[in-house]
């Protein structure tokens, strides 16, 4: 089912005397494909889940609308949208078993929807085998894992067959490894299910590796729309540069003087097609060759080797934050007792925002 | 022993020589008495050991009718504090305009002085030559005619006394289901919302198992508390309770040890043990009830 936000807003009374109104959400307006994955990607206290909420009804919008397959549901409450949610905690009723979480959704169907107990049963058998946890279906949620209690939300969730699924940060409560094996199933489930889902999290790294689509916000303000390695490629501002990306993209103040990048008094690269200014210049850490001839001059910090690759930490005085990183194959040798490393940049990995508006600048860089 | 655990048994001391010399000693002490046929306490003597003491007590009409009054007080009192003290905490938590004035409201009697209230209660229902109380008042604008509710019928006295003791005791009752029912997280909720659950449902199938450990923690307590009752009556009736038919099973005990019969200290201890073997009964049942609808 298609989801369309239009000028979506959510403003919550400010706390005290003559408190500003918090706006939450400010005029979000954006699309959900039918059948899609969507992440909703921003750091801590955006208004993520508050998106969420004014999808799923719990929260009152303030203003603008929210539309299920073209039919306007703003004024729809939570019960009659056809929702199924993942709470971030998960939200298991402690004193039913595995089987009765499941089937609690369907006790409540009314009129020509009710089932009866067989039907229900088998139901939620279903819907445990899809999550893989039809073994456990005596099992109370405290004798479960976190895994295992995330399976169960979901189960539950699906189970009243929703035209949307929401998940509020799935995964924050789960281990790292569990955490990538979650999220693939996840993705599985998804695909298994083709039922649009709109997940919320802050970590990019999860955001990217399952979306079909991703949406990155800020202090309520929508940033970029697209899938996830276009917005990674092309971010529209400095903000989703730095947000996507780990580690994350080194910045420097840069300028653009007669058809050249400078990173303070280093020519890093030529840049046609962009009047002389001052800019910030981005260099994902890819983005650097260890060349003994190359342009960018940095002190050497520090060696990590990670396996796979190095990640070479440096300094340099033009650097936004204290220290750039640099990853690298391992194949190259650093000498980690040297006091300078010298770097050539490559051109698509680096991207240019305005000074002011940091907005992103379109330039032929080479 | 080591040094460690010596150090465990002197910290453990002072609570054991006061559960011992004021617990464990006078029951085991009761329990000998209510054995011991004619004990006096001055000259320290009996006539004999048996059980003539318990044969005593059980066929006292006045202990009969003690037992009938706490019973009757018990099975009112309990079910109804509890469950009007429910469905106050319901609404105090549903609300949030004046919550805390109706919390300090509903909290007052607690920290009112029994005998203060007893005196309101009075006020409110007793008959005298010069007014019929307020309660009568009240009953005169739908024509009936006035009660002695102090003096007057068994009926009208029960009546009081449950009013007085639900009222004295769901303060308690409701501060602690309020914040259990703050307790219990508000996503469940939220859950609930979103699967289309009615109010009642939400009510019997998550708030109520929820907070179902503290509603039995307060019916437990509140079957001991009942039983024990005796300063409510007193408030309400007076000290000769055997007269007004009023007297429970602690007022018995209290009559026979220093009431105008006094000076009975094995009918009273016998009377005693009588009232530990019910509560003690009691408890074990509500514990096993418990045990089946408590689901932590």
């Amino acid at each position: 089912m298609k989801i369309v936000l239009e000028h979506l807003t959510k403003r919550f009374p400010g706390r005290g005397k003559n408190a500003p109104d918090v706006i939450a959400v400010n005029d979000f307006t954006f699309e959900i494909p039918d059948g899609k994955l969507v992440g909703l990607l921003g750091p801590s206290g955006c208004g993520k889940s508050t998106v969420l909420n004014l999808i799923s009804g719990l929260h009152k919008v303030s203003d603008g609308k929210v539309y299920f397959d073209g039919e306007d549901v703003t004024k729809l409450p939570a019960e009659h949208r056809g929702v199924g949610i993942v709470f971030q905690n998960y939200a298991l009723y402690p004193h039913l078993t595995v089987e009765k979480n499941i089937m609690f959704p369907m006790e409540n169907f009314k009129g020509d929807k009710r089932l009866s107990k067989q039907e229900m049963q088998s139901r939620a058998l279903e819907a445990a085998k899809l999550v893989q946890i039809d073994a456990l279906m005596d099992r109370k949620p405290a004798e479960l894992s976190g895994g295992q209690q995330q399976r169960v939300a979901i189960a539950r969730a699906l189970v009243k067959r929703p035209r949307v699924l929401l998940m509020d940060e799935p995964l924050s409560n789960l281990d790292a490894r569990l955490r990538l094996q979650t999220r693939e199933e996840i993705r599985r489930i998804q695909r298994e299910t083709k039922i649009t889902t709109v997940f919320v999290t802050h970590d990019q790294e999860e955001a990217m590796s399952i979306s079909d689509m991703i949406v990155v916000m800020k202090d309520g303000v929508l940033q970029q729309i697209g899938k996830p390695q276009q917005v990674y490629d092309s971010p529209a501002n400095l903000f989703v540069a730095k947000f996507l990306g780990t580690p994350p993209i080194n910045v420097f103040h840069g300028r653009i003087c007669g058809g050249m990048l400078y990173a303070g008094q280093d020519a890093i690269l030529t840049a046609k097609g962009v009047p002389d200014q001052e800019v910030y210049a981005a260099v994902r850490p890819e983005g650097f060759i260890l060349d003994e001839q190359g342009p960018l001059r940095c002190m050497l910090q520090g060696v990590e080797v990670m396996g796979r690759d190095v990640s070479v930490v440096a300094g340099h005085p033009a650097l936004e934050s204290t220290q750039l990183r640099a990853i690298i194959p391992s194949t190259s040798r650093v000498d980690d007792e040297a006091e300078a490393v010298r770097f050539s940049i490559v051109p698509e990995k680096t991207l240019l925002f305005a000074k002011d508006t940091e907005l992103r600048i379109d330039a032929q860089l080479a | 022993m080591d040094n460690r655990s010596m150090k465990g048994w002197l910290y453990l001391l002072p609570a054991i020589l006061f559960l011992g010399f004021f617990m464990v000693y006078p029951l085991i002490d009761v329990f000998i008495y209510s054995f011991e046929e004619g004990y006096n306490s001055a000259s320290q003597t009996y006539y004999g050991v048996g059980a003539y003491n318990y044969a005593y007590v059980l066929h006292d009409p006045y202990f009969l009718q003690a037992v009938k009054n706490t019973f009757i007080l018990v099975a009112i009192t309990v079910p109804l504090s509890t469950g009007l003290a429910l469905l106050i905490s319901l609404g105090l938590s549903s609300i949030e305009k004046l919550r805390n004035l109706f919390q300090t409201v509903y909290f007052l009697p607690y920290v009112t002085n029994t005998l203060a209230v007893g005196l309101v209660f009075m006020i409110l229902f007793k008959k005298t030559p010069y007014t019929d109380g307020l309660i009568n008042l009240v009953l005169g604008w739908f024509r009936v005619s006035p009660i002695d509710f102090i003096d007057g019928p068994y009926w009208a006295k029960m009546l009081v006394l449950c009013t007085y003791t639900v009222w004295v005791v769901m303060p308690f009752k409701i501060l602690v289901l309020t914040s259990a029912l703050a307790s219990v997280n508000d996503t469940y909720y939220k859950a609930a919302r979103v699967d289309g659950t009615t109010r009642s449902r939400i009510f019997f199938r998550i708030t109520l198992p929820l907070i179902s450990p503290t509603v039995f923690y307060l019916i437990i307590t509140g079957f001991i508390g009942a039983f024990k009752a005796y300063s409510d009556a007193v408030a309400l009736f007076g000290t000769n309770l055997n007269a007004a038919e009023m007297n429970t099973i602690v007022g018995y005990v209290y009559d026979m040890l220093y009431g105008d019969s006094g000076g009975y200290p094995s009918f009273a201890s016998a009377a005693a043990i009588i009232l530990f073997v019910i509560v003690l009964t009691i408890t074990c049942i509500n514990l096993l009830v418990s045990r089946k609808h408590v689901h932590y």
